[in-house]
């Protein structure tokens, strides 16, 4: 049973991760990208991460793609088109480089069985189990990652503000 | 996995699905009969008593509509869009215990399709995606003011995110679990109670801008947008975003339900376990009647007005009510 949904989940996360790739508009690519997210989402919840499955969907499928697709269509597609349609030569290659390394990373970390066997606990995956984990073992961590995402939202917030106006005439509201 | 069991599930979700589906049919009926008092008119009356048949015909009207495909449309989103609307706004409502557990056949049936250790977390992760029928159906039509309104879609749902994000954890803190069946069982002192109340005027508005109801139907406002991002769709498909409204709006409610007056508890339950159901139906219509109340009470915000209702209200109370409730829990 497992197995099955695993090769269906697994199949469609890479019909969709292909599709980002190949298809011409750039929104069919955020489509795929978010069939790839939701696949990779249900993958989770077959290996009974659920709290990790949940955040998948609300965070990535729910929140991340939405904002792709805003922004591609109020840029519009036309010219989204155009950019993606000239590349890069360099980027090009070097992405070639990037993911060999990177599948000869996963296969090594796969052959040699880096990973511990998933589901030891009962509770494993549950909310509660990863959000004790989260707040004593790894809560450094975890909170240094929270002030790097505050530090980015500032930053693009200073970013796209660019100057800022003297305060003497507020816009009307 | 023995063979009964997935049975009894098969059985409860086709009873799930088919109440829904009659329950948004007549909800339409309730919607334009309450509207009509309110507006003192008299609403429907022609097809049948009471025009019970109503829906009936108006199913069979939006069946047989002739089927027009705008040329300017991106067929296959175009046809998707509502499809990913109905899916999810269905999904949503597998983790809702509507009953509690009843014996049959020397079996321990519960009310409930799934009870998902993530029960909350689940339904807003089903809400997130149902948004993308609406978005798409925006989008793929290839008309300006269907694309405006897939863009007032985005922009609110996302706003609207946040605060009920921070509203849905402070409920998750004061009862301790995200299992809604762990809801409805939640024991509180009083004072719980009238603190979890008090967050319930919040987080029904909250819930009017997530389920794109007036006055926060910004997405389809006929006035300026015609219908927003289901302009270009008629018949069956218009259809199938009217029904996912309508779901999404039966699924809020009984989420509220749950979560706020403790689901399907009440008087004699523990004798005759399917009156459960019944309260559960009961307090579900109340709270939908309150979705029509306002609509008949307030006009439409204006697009600047949603915003900062958002950002410098909502945001600031639900992020002052978790921490309030933070400390409530943690001191009392």
């Amino acid at each position: 049973m497992e197995l099955v949904l695993f090769i269906v989940f697994g199949l469609l996360a890479l019909i969709g991760a292909f599709g980002v790739l190949i298809s011409q508009k750039p929104v069919h690519s955020a489509l795929f990208l978010l069939l790839n997210f939701v696949m990779l989402g249900f993958l989770y919840l077959v290996l009974g991460a659920q709290f990790l499955a949940a955040s998948q969907l609300i965070v990535y499928a729910g929140a991340i793609v939405v904002l792709f697709l805003f922004v591609i269509m109020l840029i519009g597609s036309d010219t989204v088109g155009d950019f993606v349609a000239k590349g890069r030569t360099l980027s090009r290659y070097l992405s070639i480089i990037l993911g060999v390394l990177f599948l000869a990373g996963v296969g090594y970390a796969v052959g040699a069985r880096a990973f511990p066997p998933a589901a030891g606990a009962p509770d494993f995956g549950t909310t509660e189990a990863a959000g004790k984990v989260l707040f004593t073992q790894f809560l450094v961590p975890f909170e240094l990652v929270s002030i790097l995402l505050l530090v980015a939202m500032i930053g693009a917030i200073v970013l796209a503000h660019g100057v800022w106006p003297a305060p003497s005439r507020r816009p009307r509201e | 996995m023995d063979w009964t069991y997935l049975l009894i599930v098969t059985v409860k979700v086709i009873v799930v699905v088919v109440g829904l589906l009659g329950g948004f049919a007549y909800m339409t009926l309730v919607e334009r009969k309450v509207i009509g008092r309110f507006q003192l008119r008299i609403g429907p009356n022609q097809a049948g008593p009471y025009a019970l048949l109503q829906p009936i015909a108006d199913a069979i009207k939006a069946v047989f509509k002739e089927e027009i495909i705008v040329t300017h449309a991106n067929k296959v989103v175009y046809m998707l869009a509502p499809a990913i609307s109905v899916g999810f706004a269905l999904a949503a409502f597998a983790v809702i215990p509507f009953g509690p557990d009843i014996h049959l056949f020397g079996r321990t049936i519960p009310l409930q399709i799934a009870d998902v250790n993530i029960g909350l977390l689940y339904i807003l992760a089903m809400g997130g995606l149902g948004t993308y029928g609406l978005i798409l159906g925006g989008w793929s039509s290839g008309s300006n003011f269907s694309l405006l309104g897939a863009f007032r879609t985005t922009a609110q749902i996302i706003s609207y995110e946040l605060p009920m994000g921070i509203f849905v954890a402070s409920v998750v803190l004061g009862a301790g679990t995200l299992r809604l069946s762990g809801f409805v069982e939640a024991a509180r002192p009083w004072y719980m109670w009238i603190w979890l109340w008090l967050s319930f005027p919040f987080y029904f508005t909250v819930m009017l801008a997530e389920t794109n109801r007036s006055p926060f139907d910004l997405p389809e406002t006929e006035n300026e947008l015609i219908s927003g991002f289901q302009t270009e769709y008629g018949g069956i498909k218009f259809a199938l975003f009217f029904m996912a409204e309508y779901i999404n709006m039966i699924t809020a409610s009984a989420v509220m339900t749950t979560v706020f007056f403790g689901g399907w508890r009440g008087p004699f339950v523990a004798q005759w376990p399917l009156l459960g159901v019944v309260y559960f139906t009961i307090k579900t219509f109340i709270l939908l009647l309150l979705f029509l109340w306002v609509r008949a009470s307030f006009p439409r915000l204006r697009y600047d007005q949603l915003m900062s209702f958002a950002w410098k209200l909502m945001l600031p109370v639900s992020l002052i009510y978790l921490a309030i409730t933070a400390c409530l829990v943690v001191l009392v």
